[in-house]
Protein backbone atom coordinates (compact mmCIF):
# COMPACT_ATOMS: atom_id res chain seq x y z
CA UNK A 1 0.00 0.00 0.00
CA UNK A 2 1.10 3.64 -0.82
CA UNK A 3 2.55 6.17 1.49
CA UNK A 4 0.32 8.17 3.65
CA UNK A 5 -1.22 11.01 1.48
CA UNK A 6 -4.23 13.81 1.74
CA UNK A 7 -4.51 15.65 -1.61
CA UNK A 8 -5.13 19.47 -1.68
CA UNK A 9 -8.25 19.45 -3.73
CA UNK A 10 -10.61 17.09 -2.08
CA UNK A 11 -12.53 18.10 1.32
CA UNK A 12 -12.16 15.35 4.23
CA UNK A 13 -15.21 14.49 6.26
CA UNK A 14 -13.95 13.34 9.77
CA UNK A 15 -15.51 9.91 9.64
CA UNK A 16 -12.50 9.50 7.46
CA UNK A 17 -13.93 10.47 4.12
CA UNK A 18 -12.90 12.43 1.27
CA UNK A 19 -15.34 14.33 -1.28
CA UNK A 20 -13.93 16.14 -5.01
CA UNK A 21 -16.48 18.62 -5.88
CA UNK A 22 -17.40 18.40 -10.18
CA UNK A 23 -19.14 21.52 -11.11
CA UNK A 24 -21.79 23.08 -8.80
CA UNK A 25 -23.54 20.33 -7.44
CA UNK A 26 -21.93 16.96 -8.07
CA UNK A 27 -19.07 15.00 -5.96
CA UNK A 28 -17.07 11.40 -6.17
CA UNK A 29 -17.14 10.20 -2.65
CA UNK A 30 -14.67 7.95 -1.39
CA UNK A 31 -12.50 6.65 1.71
CA UNK A 32 -9.03 8.53 2.96
CA UNK A 33 -5.76 6.59 3.10
CA UNK A 34 -5.83 6.28 7.14
CA UNK A 35 -9.93 4.79 6.51
CA UNK A 36 -8.13 2.07 4.09
CA UNK A 37 -4.89 1.66 6.19
CA UNK A 38 -7.10 1.30 9.10
CA UNK A 39 -9.34 -1.27 7.61
CA UNK A 40 -6.77 -3.69 5.81
CA UNK A 41 -7.40 -5.76 2.54
CA UNK A 42 -10.66 -4.75 1.42
CA UNK A 43 -12.35 -7.79 0.31
CA UNK A 44 -15.99 -6.58 -0.45
CA UNK A 45 -17.49 -3.36 -1.04
CA UNK A 46 -21.26 -3.32 -0.63
CA UNK A 47 -22.34 -0.30 -2.60
CA UNK A 48 -25.51 1.08 -2.24
CA UNK A 49 -28.05 1.42 -5.70
CA UNK A 50 -27.80 4.42 -8.06
CA UNK A 51 -30.78 6.75 -7.18
CA UNK A 52 -30.94 6.18 -3.35
CA UNK A 53 -30.86 9.15 -1.65
CA UNK A 54 -27.99 9.23 1.07
CA UNK A 55 -27.96 11.89 4.36
CA UNK A 56 -24.90 13.47 5.52
CA UNK A 57 -23.21 11.60 8.72
CA UNK A 58 -25.02 8.87 7.77
CA UNK A 59 -24.20 5.33 6.39
CA UNK A 60 -24.40 4.90 2.99
CA UNK A 61 -22.48 1.83 2.21
CA UNK A 62 -20.34 -0.92 4.05
CA UNK A 63 -16.77 -1.64 3.15
CA UNK A 64 -15.17 -5.22 4.48
CA UNK A 65 -11.44 -6.47 5.08
CA UNK A 66 -11.09 -10.08 6.27
CA UNK A 67 -11.24 -9.09 10.01
CA UNK A 68 -13.60 -6.80 9.57
CA UNK A 69 -16.66 -4.49 8.45
CA UNK A 70 -16.97 -0.59 8.34
CA UNK A 71 -19.65 1.45 7.71
CA UNK A 72 -19.05 4.57 4.93
CA UNK A 73 -20.27 7.52 6.74
CA UNK A 74 -21.59 10.15 3.78
CA UNK A 75 -19.85 13.57 4.11
CA UNK A 76 -22.82 15.65 2.35
CA UNK A 77 -26.27 14.71 1.64
CA UNK A 78 -27.45 13.53 -1.80
CA UNK A 79 -28.79 11.37 -4.35
CA UNK A 80 -26.38 8.27 -5.82
CA UNK A 81 -25.74 8.67 -9.92
CA UNK A 82 -23.10 6.51 -10.12
CA UNK A 83 -21.23 3.84 -8.16
CA UNK A 84 -18.25 2.54 -9.14
CA UNK A 85 -18.32 -1.17 -10.73
CA UNK A 86 -14.96 -1.96 -10.47
CA UNK A 87 -14.99 -2.36 -6.70
CA UNK A 88 -17.37 -5.07 -7.31
CA UNK A 89 -14.41 -7.66 -8.70
CA UNK A 90 -11.33 -5.36 -7.58
CA UNK A 91 -12.56 -4.55 -4.20
CA UNK A 92 -8.81 -3.96 -3.44
CA UNK A 93 -8.12 -0.85 -5.34
CA UNK A 94 -9.85 1.01 -2.27
CA UNK A 95 -6.49 0.01 -1.10
CA UNK A 96 -4.06 0.72 -3.56
CA UNK A 97 -5.44 4.13 -5.14
CA UNK A 98 -8.37 5.71 -2.59
CA UNK A 99 -8.32 8.87 -4.44
CA UNK A 100 -8.21 7.42 -8.14
CA UNK A 101 -9.47 3.62 -9.25
CA UNK A 102 -10.73 2.98 -5.55
CA UNK A 103 -13.11 6.19 -5.66
CA UNK A 104 -16.72 4.66 -4.34
CA UNK A 105 -19.70 6.44 -5.72
CA UNK A 106 -20.76 9.54 -7.61
CA UNK A 107 -23.62 12.04 -6.05
CA UNK A 108 -25.88 14.44 -7.18
CA UNK A 109 -25.53 16.82 -3.87
CA UNK A 110 -28.86 17.70 -2.48
CA UNK A 111 -27.11 20.68 -0.55
CA UNK A 112 -23.92 21.61 -2.15
CA UNK A 113 -23.23 24.71 0.71
CA UNK A 114 -21.97 21.59 2.93
CA UNK A 115 -18.73 21.54 1.35
CA UNK A 116 -18.06 24.60 3.75
CA UNK A 117 -18.57 22.53 6.78
CA UNK A 118 -16.12 19.55 5.30
CA UNK A 119 -12.49 20.05 6.61
CA UNK A 120 -9.23 20.55 4.38
CA UNK A 121 -6.23 18.50 4.12
CA UNK A 122 -4.54 20.15 6.58
CA UNK A 123 -6.98 20.39 9.03
CA UNK A 124 -8.04 16.30 8.02
CA UNK A 125 -3.83 15.60 8.92
CA UNK A 126 -4.22 17.77 12.34
CA UNK A 127 -7.76 15.68 13.07
CA UNK A 128 -5.64 12.01 12.82
CA UNK A 129 -2.42 13.51 14.74
CA UNK A 130 -4.83 14.19 17.64
CA UNK A 131 -6.50 11.02 17.26
CA UNK B 1 0.93 -11.79 18.52
CA UNK B 2 -0.27 -9.57 16.25
CA UNK B 3 -3.25 -9.68 13.93
CA UNK B 4 -1.76 -9.26 10.76
CA UNK B 5 2.19 -8.61 9.78
CA UNK B 6 2.37 -7.22 6.55
CA UNK B 7 -1.63 -8.16 5.17
CA UNK B 8 -3.86 -11.34 6.14
CA UNK B 9 -4.29 -12.61 2.70
CA UNK B 10 -0.33 -12.68 1.87
CA UNK B 11 -0.07 -14.49 4.85
CA UNK B 12 -2.79 -16.68 4.29
CA UNK B 13 -1.17 -17.71 0.66
CA UNK B 14 2.18 -17.92 2.15
CA UNK B 15 0.88 -20.85 4.26
CA UNK B 16 -1.31 -22.25 1.83
CA UNK B 17 1.80 -21.87 -0.71
CA UNK B 18 5.04 -22.14 1.20
CA UNK B 19 5.54 -21.55 4.38
CA UNK B 20 4.44 -18.79 7.21
CA UNK B 21 5.19 -18.81 10.98
CA UNK B 22 3.04 -17.84 14.05
CA UNK B 23 3.83 -17.30 17.18
CA UNK B 24 1.99 -19.12 19.29
CA UNK B 25 3.29 -18.24 22.95
CA UNK B 26 0.40 -17.68 24.60
CA UNK B 27 -1.05 -21.03 24.11
CA UNK B 28 -0.90 -22.65 27.86
CA UNK B 29 1.46 -25.79 28.71
CA UNK B 30 0.41 -28.25 31.52
CA UNK B 31 2.68 -31.10 32.27
CA UNK B 32 0.88 -34.48 33.49
CA UNK B 33 3.40 -36.44 35.34
CA UNK B 34 2.73 -39.93 38.27
CA UNK B 35 2.21 -43.40 37.74
CA UNK B 36 -1.18 -42.32 37.94
CA UNK B 37 -1.01 -40.33 34.92
CA UNK B 38 -2.98 -42.54 32.26
CA UNK B 39 -5.66 -43.18 34.75
CA UNK B 40 -6.01 -39.49 35.26
CA UNK B 41 -5.98 -38.72 32.07
CA UNK B 42 -8.66 -41.17 30.79
CA UNK B 43 -10.95 -39.38 33.26
CA UNK B 44 -10.31 -35.77 32.41
CA UNK B 45 -10.22 -36.02 28.40
CA UNK B 46 -12.70 -37.57 25.77
CA UNK B 47 -10.28 -39.35 23.68
CA UNK B 48 -8.82 -42.58 24.62
CA UNK B 49 -5.55 -41.46 25.72
CA UNK B 50 -3.93 -45.24 26.12
CA UNK B 51 -3.76 -45.08 21.83
CA UNK B 52 -1.10 -42.93 22.59
CA UNK B 53 2.25 -44.51 22.35
CA UNK B 54 5.38 -42.33 23.83
CA UNK B 55 6.53 -40.04 21.26
CA UNK B 56 2.82 -39.74 19.70
CA UNK B 57 0.16 -36.98 20.03
CA UNK B 58 -3.46 -37.14 20.41
CA UNK B 59 -6.28 -34.32 19.96
CA UNK B 60 -8.79 -34.29 22.71
CA UNK B 61 -11.46 -32.54 24.78
CA UNK B 62 -12.29 -31.83 28.29
CA UNK B 63 -15.51 -31.78 29.30
CA UNK B 64 -17.81 -31.10 32.17
CA UNK B 65 -20.45 -33.61 33.86
CA UNK B 66 -22.85 -32.51 31.22
CA UNK B 67 -20.57 -33.30 28.60
CA UNK B 68 -19.66 -29.68 27.69
CA UNK B 69 -17.00 -28.63 26.29
CA UNK B 70 -14.47 -27.19 28.49
CA UNK B 71 -11.22 -26.90 26.38
CA UNK B 72 -9.90 -28.53 23.38
CA UNK B 73 -6.28 -29.56 23.25
CA UNK B 74 -3.80 -31.47 22.14
CA UNK B 75 -2.15 -34.37 24.20
CA UNK B 76 1.93 -35.33 23.88
CA UNK B 77 3.09 -38.27 25.48
CA UNK B 78 6.62 -37.55 26.30
CA UNK B 79 7.65 -40.76 28.31
CA UNK B 80 6.00 -43.61 30.26
CA UNK B 81 4.01 -41.67 32.70
CA UNK B 82 4.63 -38.19 31.32
CA UNK B 83 2.42 -36.16 29.27
CA UNK B 84 2.09 -32.35 28.24
CA UNK B 85 -1.10 -30.78 27.45
CA UNK B 86 -1.36 -27.83 25.16
CA UNK B 87 -4.17 -25.36 26.34
CA UNK B 88 -6.23 -22.74 24.91
CA UNK B 89 -4.13 -19.55 26.28
CA UNK B 90 -7.85 -17.78 27.80
CA UNK B 91 -9.01 -21.28 29.05
CA UNK B 92 -5.74 -22.39 31.22
CA UNK B 93 -6.72 -20.99 34.38
CA UNK B 94 -9.61 -22.75 34.25
CA UNK B 95 -8.12 -26.06 32.73
CA UNK B 96 -5.90 -25.85 35.16
CA UNK B 97 -8.39 -25.40 38.01
CA UNK B 98 -10.29 -28.44 36.78
CA UNK B 99 -7.74 -30.66 36.31
CA UNK B 100 -6.15 -29.92 39.95
CA UNK B 101 -9.68 -30.80 41.48
CA UNK B 102 -9.76 -33.91 39.66
CA UNK B 103 -6.52 -35.39 40.27
CA UNK B 104 -6.86 -35.66 43.68
CA UNK B 105 -6.99 -39.18 44.71
CA UNK B 106 -4.32 -40.09 41.79
CA UNK B 107 -0.84 -40.47 42.40
CA UNK B 108 -0.26 -37.75 39.82
CA UNK B 109 1.39 -34.30 39.17
CA UNK B 110 -0.16 -31.47 37.63
CA UNK B 111 2.02 -28.84 37.03
CA UNK B 112 1.88 -25.55 35.08
CA UNK B 113 5.00 -25.00 32.68
CA UNK B 114 3.31 -22.15 30.75
CA UNK B 115 6.13 -20.05 31.49
CA UNK B 116 8.56 -22.62 30.28
CA UNK B 117 7.60 -22.55 26.86
CA UNK B 118 7.14 -20.65 24.06
CA UNK B 119 5.89 -21.90 20.56
CA UNK B 120 6.20 -21.07 17.45
CA UNK B 121 3.99 -23.10 14.35
CA UNK B 122 5.76 -23.11 11.39
CA UNK B 123 3.08 -24.23 8.56
CA UNK B 124 3.08 -24.42 4.59
CA UNK B 125 3.91 -27.18 2.37
CA UNK B 126 7.57 -25.94 2.93
CA UNK B 127 8.25 -26.12 6.26
CA UNK B 128 9.88 -29.36 6.24
CA UNK B 129 12.34 -28.30 4.04
CA UNK B 130 12.91 -25.15 4.96
CA UNK B 131 12.75 -25.71 8.89
CA UNK B 132 15.79 -28.89 8.69
CA UNK B 133 17.38 -26.52 6.67
CA UNK B 134 17.27 -23.99 8.60
CA UNK B 135 17.53 -25.75 12.10
CA UNK B 136 19.18 -28.89 10.78
CA UNK B 137 16.97 -30.65 13.01
CA UNK B 138 15.06 -33.97 12.23
CA UNK B 139 11.51 -33.84 11.81
CA UNK B 140 8.85 -35.84 13.23
CA UNK B 141 6.15 -37.05 11.58
CA UNK B 142 2.49 -36.05 11.86
CA UNK B 143 0.94 -36.73 15.10
CA UNK B 144 4.19 -37.36 16.52
CA UNK B 145 6.32 -35.32 19.10
CA UNK B 146 10.43 -35.54 19.04
CA UNK B 147 13.01 -33.87 20.91
CA UNK B 148 15.44 -32.01 19.35
CA UNK B 149 18.04 -29.25 20.34
CA UNK B 150 16.88 -25.67 19.02
CA UNK B 151 18.93 -22.73 19.45
CA UNK B 152 21.42 -25.19 21.25
CA UNK B 153 18.76 -25.77 24.09
CA UNK B 154 16.78 -28.57 24.29
CA UNK B 155 12.89 -28.35 22.97
CA UNK B 156 9.81 -29.96 21.85
CA UNK B 157 8.61 -30.29 17.93
CA UNK B 158 5.39 -31.32 16.99
CA UNK B 159 3.79 -32.67 14.30
CA UNK B 160 0.90 -30.67 14.67
CA UNK B 161 -0.63 -27.99 13.46
CA UNK B 162 -3.99 -25.82 13.16
CA UNK B 163 -3.57 -24.53 9.81
CA UNK B 164 -4.49 -27.90 7.23
CA UNK B 165 -1.06 -27.52 6.09
CA UNK B 166 1.74 -30.28 6.88
CA UNK B 167 4.08 -28.52 8.92
CA UNK B 168 5.37 -28.64 12.60
CA UNK B 169 5.10 -26.97 16.53
CA UNK B 170 7.65 -26.12 18.37
CA UNK B 171 7.89 -25.76 22.08
CA UNK B 172 11.23 -24.32 22.72
CA UNK B 173 12.96 -22.30 25.72
CA UNK B 174 11.56 -18.45 25.43
CA UNK B 175 15.52 -17.35 25.23
CA UNK B 176 15.67 -19.36 22.25
CA UNK B 177 12.54 -18.01 20.95
CA UNK B 178 13.39 -14.45 19.54
CA UNK B 179 17.09 -15.66 17.51
CA UNK B 180 15.28 -18.77 15.95
CA UNK B 181 12.22 -16.28 14.98
CA UNK B 182 15.23 -13.88 13.32
CA UNK B 183 16.66 -17.51 11.78
CA UNK B 184 13.60 -18.53 10.31
CA UNK B 185 13.09 -14.84 8.98
CA UNK B 186 16.04 -15.18 7.18
CA UNK B 187 14.98 -18.64 5.72
CA UNK B 188 12.19 -16.55 3.94
CA UNK B 189 9.41 -17.64 6.25
CA UNK B 190 6.28 -15.48 6.63
CA UNK B 191 5.79 -14.45 9.67
CA UNK B 192 2.15 -14.35 9.87
CA UNK B 193 -0.86 -12.76 12.76
CA UNK B 194 -3.91 -13.91 14.44
CA UNK B 195 -6.14 -12.94 11.15
CA UNK B 196 -4.06 -15.34 9.00
CA UNK B 197 -4.36 -18.08 11.67
CA UNK B 198 -8.27 -18.02 12.00
CA UNK B 199 -8.95 -17.83 7.83
CA UNK B 200 -6.35 -20.99 7.37
CA UNK B 201 -8.29 -23.28 10.60
CA UNK B 202 -11.90 -22.51 9.28
CA UNK B 203 -11.20 -23.10 5.72
CA UNK B 204 -10.43 -26.58 7.02
CA UNK B 205 -13.01 -26.40 9.71
CA UNK B 206 -10.91 -26.38 12.80
CA UNK B 207 -12.91 -25.54 15.59
CA UNK B 208 -12.10 -22.62 18.11
CA UNK B 209 -12.89 -22.66 21.58
CA UNK B 210 -15.39 -19.67 22.19
CA UNK B 211 -16.96 -19.58 18.98
CA UNK B 212 -17.69 -23.40 17.65
CA UNK B 213 -16.69 -25.27 21.13
CA UNK B 214 -18.08 -23.68 24.42
CA UNK B 215 -19.09 -25.70 27.65
CA UNK B 216 -22.88 -25.53 26.65
CA UNK B 217 -21.96 -27.59 23.75
CA UNK B 218 -20.96 -31.15 23.44
CA UNK B 219 -18.45 -32.48 21.45
CA UNK B 220 -21.35 -34.52 19.82
CA UNK B 221 -23.11 -31.75 18.24
CA UNK B 222 -19.86 -29.94 17.23
CA UNK B 223 -18.92 -32.54 15.13
CA UNK B 224 -16.09 -34.21 17.27
CA UNK B 225 -17.29 -37.74 18.06
CA UNK B 226 -14.18 -38.98 16.68
CA UNK B 227 -12.46 -37.78 19.41
CA UNK B 228 -14.85 -39.12 22.13
CA UNK B 229 -14.27 -42.67 23.60
CA UNK B 230 -17.11 -43.24 25.71
CA UNK B 231 -15.63 -46.56 26.80
CA UNK B 232 -12.93 -45.16 29.16
CA UNK B 233 -15.43 -43.44 31.10
CA UNK B 234 -14.32 -39.99 31.25
CA UNK B 235 -16.50 -37.07 32.60
CA UNK B 236 -19.16 -36.02 30.18
CA UNK B 237 -19.17 -39.40 28.85
CA UNK B 238 -22.55 -40.50 29.95
CA UNK B 239 -23.86 -37.40 28.22
CA UNK B 240 -21.87 -38.03 25.11
CA UNK B 241 -23.37 -41.30 24.98
CA UNK B 242 -26.98 -40.18 24.84
CA UNK B 243 -26.04 -37.64 22.52
CA UNK B 244 -24.15 -39.93 20.50
CA UNK B 245 -27.49 -42.27 20.35
CA UNK B 246 -30.34 -39.81 20.43
CA UNK B 247 -28.85 -37.08 18.08
CA UNK B 248 -28.61 -33.67 19.04
CA UNK B 249 -31.29 -30.74 18.29
CA UNK B 250 -28.47 -29.18 16.32
CA UNK B 251 -25.05 -29.69 14.50
CA UNK B 252 -22.73 -27.71 13.52
CA UNK B 253 -22.13 -27.34 9.91
CA UNK B 254 -19.72 -25.52 7.45
CA UNK B 255 -21.39 -22.92 4.66
CA UNK B 256 -20.37 -21.13 1.62
CA UNK B 257 -21.97 -17.73 0.88
CA UNK B 258 -23.06 -18.15 -3.01
CA UNK B 259 -22.95 -14.58 -3.96
CA UNK B 260 -21.39 -11.10 -2.23
CA UNK B 261 -21.72 -10.84 1.73
CA UNK B 262 -18.94 -11.85 4.28
CA UNK B 263 -20.69 -13.40 7.28
CA UNK B 264 -19.69 -13.12 10.74
CA UNK B 265 -20.21 -14.38 14.49
CA UNK B 266 -23.60 -14.01 15.53
CA UNK B 267 -25.30 -13.56 12.50
CA UNK B 268 -28.69 -15.34 11.73
CA UNK B 269 -29.07 -18.45 9.73
CA UNK B 270 -32.58 -18.45 8.35
CA UNK B 271 -35.16 -20.90 5.76
CA UNK B 272 -37.62 -18.48 5.00
CA UNK B 273 -38.56 -16.40 7.75
CA UNK B 274 -37.55 -18.89 10.56
CA UNK B 275 -34.27 -18.33 12.50
CA UNK B 276 -32.76 -22.18 12.05
CA UNK B 277 -28.93 -21.19 13.37
CA UNK B 278 -26.39 -18.77 14.35
CA UNK B 279 -22.82 -18.57 12.80
CA UNK B 280 -20.17 -19.15 15.04
CA UNK B 281 -17.38 -17.95 12.75
CA UNK B 282 -17.86 -16.28 9.24
CA UNK B 283 -15.37 -14.35 7.21
CA UNK B 284 -13.91 -14.03 3.96
CA UNK B 285 -12.21 -17.07 2.63
CA UNK B 286 -8.72 -16.27 0.91
CA UNK B 287 -8.90 -19.60 -1.13
CA UNK B 288 -12.21 -19.83 -2.12
CA UNK B 289 -12.60 -16.35 -2.53
CA UNK B 290 -15.79 -15.65 -1.18
CA UNK B 291 -17.30 -15.11 2.19
CA UNK B 292 -17.78 -18.72 4.01
CA UNK B 293 -18.20 -19.87 8.01
CA UNK B 294 -19.37 -22.03 10.49
CA UNK B 295 -22.70 -22.30 11.97
CA UNK B 296 -24.82 -24.76 14.65
CA UNK B 297 -27.99 -25.41 12.75
CA UNK B 298 -31.24 -27.34 13.13
CA UNK B 299 -29.76 -31.27 12.78
CA UNK B 300 -32.08 -31.96 10.12
CA UNK B 301 -30.98 -29.15 7.73
CA UNK B 302 -26.91 -29.74 8.53
CA UNK B 303 -26.93 -31.46 5.27
CA UNK B 304 -24.33 -30.60 2.36
CA UNK B 305 -26.06 -28.70 -0.11
CA UNK B 306 -28.91 -27.66 1.98
CA UNK B 307 -29.77 -24.24 0.79
CA UNK B 308 -30.23 -21.35 3.76
CA UNK B 309 -29.79 -17.55 4.24
CA UNK B 310 -27.49 -15.15 5.90
CA UNK B 311 -29.06 -12.57 8.13
CA UNK B 312 -25.50 -10.19 7.43
CA UNK B 313 -26.09 -6.98 9.09
CA UNK B 314 -29.67 -7.03 7.86
CA UNK B 315 -29.03 -8.29 4.32
CA UNK B 316 -30.35 -11.59 3.51
CA UNK B 317 -27.14 -14.08 1.60
CA UNK B 318 -27.64 -17.15 -0.03
CA UNK B 319 -25.66 -19.76 1.55
CA UNK B 320 -24.89 -23.45 1.01
CA UNK B 321 -24.48 -25.92 3.72
CA UNK B 322 -20.87 -27.93 2.25
CA UNK B 323 -19.22 -30.65 3.33
CA UNK B 324 -16.19 -30.73 5.84
CA UNK B 325 -13.47 -29.37 4.85
CA UNK B 326 -14.61 -25.71 2.90
CA UNK B 327 -10.99 -26.09 1.11
CA UNK B 328 -8.82 -28.93 -0.08
CA UNK B 329 -5.19 -29.17 -1.03
CA UNK B 330 -5.68 -30.03 -4.75
CA UNK B 331 -3.08 -33.36 -5.10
Amino acid sequence: MSEANYPDDLRYHDQHDWVRLEGDDHAVFGITWYAQDSLGEVVFFDPPEVGTTIDKDASYAEVESVKAVSDVIAPMTGEIVEVNDLLQDHPERINEDPYGEGWLVKVKLGAPQEAEGLLGPDEYRKLLENA
Amino acid sequence: MPVTYEGILEEHSAVRRHVGMFDVSHMGEVEVEGPGALAFLQLVLSNDVAKIEIGGAQYSCLCNEAGGVIDDLFVYRLGGDRYLIVTNASNHGTDLAWLGRWSRGFDVTVRDVADRYAMLAVQGPHARTVLGRALGIALPARMRVSRARVGNRPALVCGTGYTGEDGVEILLDPEAAVPIWAELLDAGVVPCGLGARDTLRLEVCFPLHGNELTPERNPIEAGLGWCCAEPTGFLGSEAIVRARAEGTAEKLAPFEIEGAGIPRQGNPVLTGEEQVGVVTSGTFAPSLERGAGMAYLRADLAEPGTAVEIDVRGKRRAARIASKPLYRKAS
